[in-house]
């Protein structure tokens, strides 16, 4: 794996290939559990950790499963990998497990996980194929975190609330009154919110984007220009 | 067709021996953590009750002083609960009750209920509920100490009909915007009295099955 290589995974997984606003899979828990920064940022790492290892485990097997029953054997493994992350996060960090809750067995029905495996590390090796489901993850992680604060600033007026229940009873302190005296906003917590939300997000990323090229064609005019003269 | 049944076969056997090592690695994963699980569990559980069941009330390991209850239509319970006893000196002295609200705004409320030997309720707390943030979540502690209201009440010190939010003539407050929420709660936690009344002896009573298991 060359350096070109490797820019390249990384570039698509956090911008380009963005599975949040771009490629939008894995909507479920993006819009479920995006209604506050910890929420979002820990079920993004666990997202995260269980693409990185489907990754690293589906490509060193991928010549030996045959070619027919790839998927079912695709989701054994993001299953099981899926359980021992829970099982682990339920026996050392309970509280959090508690607030993750149900979508943590969900990370198996998060299409992206199956799409990048498909995509990516099926035909892969195993480096290239750890770091895809690593950026991938990272991007889906910038997403769900910048939605969840969002909809956390709107909808509570604070950031970081229920940190304590990830780090401990000293993170209680931590939490950031963004606006003082703020009697909440509904709709940003709500559903409706994650989905205005994330709206706005895919907005945001192609007015970038758009400004990218026209900058790029900008400078070629220009360019051009210079050398004409 | 043989070699398709063999080429059947292979992906067959493929099949198998993936799931069989991921089953291998599952249990031992759970081999690992089941113990932990089961202390973190039972220490938030304990947790959890320390926040009804005051401390000096109980000095028995009141985590595994249960007693199993069939579905109750009283506590709103439609499969079997278990409930913690708290013993003081050996005497019976506080137990904690799981009860749902089943008519909460969005579906089922579950709480737990700590009622002390003589009828007094020692405290509530929501578990579960699905009720609108920042509208009806204020049963929640985590939202708001409206639970709290609840600690110390019984049927001595109100009458049945004071077992109501104050809009329709009880004895509790409520928040305005949401009185389906503490309707339901209210009318939840007097069901779970009058079970208590009702039960009180059948509760205490000591467990002859659980004693032979656990020898």
């Amino acid at each position: 794996m060359n350096l070109q290589e490797t820019k390249d995974i990384l570039y698509n997984g956090l911008w380009k290939q963005n599975t949040g606003v771009v490629q939008l899979l894995g909507m479920c828990p993006l819009l479920a559990m995006s209604n506050s920064v910890v929420n979002s940022f820990s079920l993004g790492l666990a997202t995260t950790l269980v693409m990185t290892l489907s990754g690293a485990t589906i490509s060193p097997i991928r010549n030996y499963v045959p070619n027919e029953v790839r998927i079912p054997v695709y989701i054994l493994v993001i299953a099981l990998l899926v359980t021992v992350v829970e099982y682990l996060m339920h026996a050392y960090m309970y509280s959090l497990f508690l607030v993750l809750g149900i979508f943590i067995p969900l990370i198996v029905t998060n299409c992206i996980v199956l799409a990048r495996i498909e995509a990516f590390a099926g035909k892969n090796p195993v480096l290239p194929a750890a770091l895809d489901g690593f950026a991938m993850g990272m991007g889906l992680t910038a997403v769900l975190t910048l939605l969840g604060g969002i909809r956390e600033i709107f909808g509570h007026g604070t950031l970081l609330s229920g940190l304590d229940l990830a780090v401990g009873e000293m993170a209680k302190g931590w939490v950031i009154n963004v606006i003082p005296d703020y009697h909440g906003f509904l709709l940003a917590i709500l559903p409706p919110g994650a989905f205005i939300g994330l709206g706005m997000l895919i907005a945001g990323k192609n007015y970038l984007n758009l400004r990218g090229e026209q900058k790029a064609k900008m400078i070629k005019i220009h360019s051009a220009n210079v050398r004409t003269a | 067709m043989k070699r398709l049944a063999k080429a059947t076969l292979r992906t067959a056997l493929n099949l198998l021996f993936f799931t069989v090592i991921a089953t291998a690695i599952l249990a031992f994963t759970y081999s690992v953590t089941h113990e932990l699980i089961a202390q973190s569990e039972d220490a938030a559980k304990l947790k959890l009750i320390n926040q009804v069941v005051p401390a000096i009330l109980y000095d028995n390991d009141l985590i595994n002083d249960t007693i199993n209850l069939p579905a109750s239509p009283e506590l709103g319970t439609t499969q079997g609960t278990i409930a913690y006893r708290g013993l003081l000196h050996g005497q019976p002295s506080v137990v904690v009750l799981e009860s749902i609200a089943p008519d909460g705004y969005s579906g089922k409320i579950g709480m737990i209920v700590a009622i002390n030997y003589s009828g007094f309720i020692t405290g509530v707390r929501v578990v579960t509920h699905k009720e609108t943030p920042g509208l009806g979540d204020y049963i929640d502690i985590a939202k708001n100490k409206w639970i709290n209201l609840f600690a110390n009440t019984s049927h001595e010190r109100f009458q049945e009909e004071d077992w109501k939010v104050k809009k329709d003539g009880g004895q509790f407050d409520y928040m305005a915007g949401a009185t389906i929420t503490p309707r339901a709660v209210v009318k939840a936690i007097n069901k779970a009295l009058h079970y208590f009344e009702e039960n009180r002896d059948k509760l205490f009573v000591t467990n002859p099955s659980k004693k032979e298991a656990t020898p």
